[in-house]
């Protein structure tokens, strides 16, 4: 239960660095922090006590395995996270470029 | 099995790689090969509505059959909800295609600019075929992340600015959706949708469903901006270049946002009343608040951007009202009616809004500006987008004879019949608070007279997004025969069936 819960603080840390952070830079880190509690959290899902890779031994009926789809799962998503990172990191190098500042506060051309 | 619905797919994406690596030796390859794919892909969708007709086709990645009756592969469906929302898709990104080739030739990196074109269409006819959750994920990022770069095509200041609120925004949703993906799989033990319909039919306990259903509505409303999500979309949609900006109001919200709360709430969770007065709300607020916001911009394209939020409201509100009923077991025909206009008001703004963002493109096209305050005058030089962006306006605004009429009379017919007076009243007010400014839109831009700074006499844009904007403005007129009764029945009413009959989409899917 403890790791669930360390889980969702990770997402909380995440989401009070996005509220709050002004540097474009900060944000993207707390975005990465979020979507790391999110994989932590699936891997949790497939965990259970006791419980070895998933490759059957036919020598040991009783074994208990752990539930490798949500593995998958997390490395499809981390490829998708990596693709996302990377295409936030190239906008803000160019905003950069623009502005000649990270402060999000400096960056407000469009309102209303 | 089908073989025709991965190609659906497949051939999008192939085209985003032919682009990449040969567009680097043809100059003008892309341009036309673009237009090719989207046109295989209006084909082999429109003979699928021909050939299929109500019954619903499955396709099994990989061939994997199910065990026990348990699906364990990754299911592609194509019912006759999603081949609709198929149809949509390649039919406004061929035009929005065909209008780009004169379009997009002022911009650097054509062909980075057709590829992420073609990904982008990949992704949307994925996450609207996939019978799967956890795919329906996989294909949406990939239909965003090439939406995130195309808003910043034009690597301006206002173009980067957007794309990063989008992005964040973006990835946010992606988070908690990915998040209720897990809690499901968590309590359920699969990904597949008609299976885990199964599973909470059987029981669940309220907090964990109550939970899951928030985290969804959350994470898809921000991709479809309804009203307290909204502050990325104009922005976004305003910033991007014309044709894209088509593609993203009149497609991408519909395929990756709303297209996926009507399928999850009500395939795959059991319809709770909460839930479907939460969601009639959120809609009624987003179309009051999004038409208030709209009528006081004087720049073009966020103009049209609010009113894509407003006529996003008429959607939900009226699949939501649907959903009342059908939770509190009264007059099914009148919820059906309620969810068919729904569903007919999202193919017409389809249509009607892609059209006037790409007239709004051809006005920046010729003028070089989007404020309605430097216009005038344009009805004498432009007067094929004239014309076309009246047709569209008075479509949006539900004039008849035009499509946005009848879906937003059958909209407020369904209200009034199932005694939502409120809400059929509040349909009327908004609906005329469009006209009024559409009408302001009409007078600034075509009518009065001509703003005193332009350069020289404006002459009528190229033939190709002249091609597209009359297509798109004939089809505005066309969609209204979709309220004659022979034609409704095998379009609107299958789909509604798909909807609200609850063994129908799960039995196709797990025999």
């Amino acid at each position: 239960m403890i790791t669930y819960l360390m889980c969702f603080i990770l997402f909380l840390v995440g989401l009070y660095g996005l509220i709050t952070q002004r540097n474009l830079i900060k944000i993207a880190i707390s975005m990465s922090i979020m979507e790391f509690s999110t994989f932590l959290f699936f891997a949790l899902i497939g965990y259970k006590e006791g419980g070895v890779a998933p490759i059957v031994n036919p020598a040991e009926p009783d074994q208990v395995y752990v539930d490798p789809l949500p593995q998958a799962l997390v490395l499809t998503a981390i490829v998708i996270g990596l693709a996302t990172t990377a295409m936030l990191m190239a906008v803000i190098i160019r905003l950069y470029r623009k502005y000649k500042t990270f402060d999000i506060r400096e960056i407000n051309n469009l309102r209303g | 099995m089908n073989p025709l619905i991965p190609t659906l797919v497949i051939i999008p994406l192939a085209g985003a790689f032919l682009i990449m690596i040969l567009g680097k030796f043809f100059k003008t390859f892309p341009k036309y090969f673009t237009s090719l794919v989207l046109l295989s892909l209006v084909v082999i969708s429109f003979y699928s509505i021909m050939n299929q007709g109500t019954n619903s086709v499955l396709y099994k990645v990989g061939g994997w059959e199910p065990v026990n009756r348990i699906p364990i592969g990754i299911y592609m469906v194509l019912d006759a909800f999603s081949v609709i929302l198929v149809c949509i898709i390649s039919l406004i990104g061929l035009m929005s295609a065909f209008y780009s080739v004169s379009y997009i030739s002022r911009y650097t990196g054509e062909n980075y600019f057709y590829a992420l074109f073609c990904l982008m269409i990949a992704g949307m006819n994925g996450v609207v075929l996939s019978g799967d959750l956890f795919n329906i994920f996989v294909f949406l990022e990939i239909s965003v992340i090439s939406s995130y770069a195309l808003v910043a095509f034009g690597v301006e200041k206002n173009e980067l600015e957007a794309s990063f609120k989008y992005q964040v925004l973006g990835g946010l949703a992606s988070f908690l959706i990915l998040f209720a993906i897990g809690f499901i799989y968590w309590k359920t033990k699969t990904l597949n949708i008609a299976d885990i319909k199964e599973v909470f039919k059987a029981g669940y306990d309220t907090p964990f469903y109550l939970f899951v259903q928030i985290l969804l509505l959350c994470g898809f409303g921000l991709k479809a901006a309804i009203i307290p999500f909204h502050a990325w979309l104009p922005d976004a949609h305003s910033s991007a270049p014309s044709p894209i900006s088509s593609m993203l109001s009149g497609v991408l919200i519909k395929a990756v946002g709303i297209y996926v709360i009507i399928r999850l709430f009500f395939n795959m969770f059991v319809i709770s009343k909460e839930m479907a007065v939460l969601i009639t709300l959120l809609g009624a607020m987003s179309m009051l608040i999004g038409v208030f916001l709209a009528i006081g911009q004087w720049d073009l394209k966020r103009l049209l951007a609010y009113h894509s939020i407003s006529q996003m409201g008429y959607v939900i509100l009226s699949v939501g009202a649907g959903m009342i009923l059908l939770s509190e077991n009264r007059s099914p025909e009148v919820a059906a009616l309620a969810i068919a206009g729904g569903i007919f008001h999202l193919i017409n703004h389809a249509v009607f809004k892609s059209l006037l963002f790409l007239s709004a493109g051809a006005i920046e096209y010729r003028l070089g500006t989007r404020d309605l305050k430097k216009m005038g005058g344009l009805a004498g030089s432009m007067p094929a987008t004239s014309a076309t962006s009246f047709i569209a306006s008075m479509s949006i605004s539900g004039i008849p004879p035009f499509n946005g009429f009848f879906s937003k009379l059958i909209i407020i017919i369904a209200a009034i019949q199932a005694k939502f007076y409120l809400l059929a009243l509040l349909a009327v007010v908004v609906s005329i608070i469009t006209l009024a400014s559409f009408l302001k839109f009409q007078k600034y831009a075509f009518y009065g007279k001509p703003a005193n700074d332009l350069r020289g006499p404006v002459k009528e844009v190229p033939f190709p997004m002249v091609f597209s904007m009359v297509v798109l403005s004939i089809l505005c007129l066309a969609l209204s025969l979709l309220v004659l009764p022979g034609v409704r029945d095998t379009v609107l009413t299958p789909l509604v069936g798909i909807l609200t009959d609850a063994g129908l989409y799960s039995s196709t899917q797990l025999e």
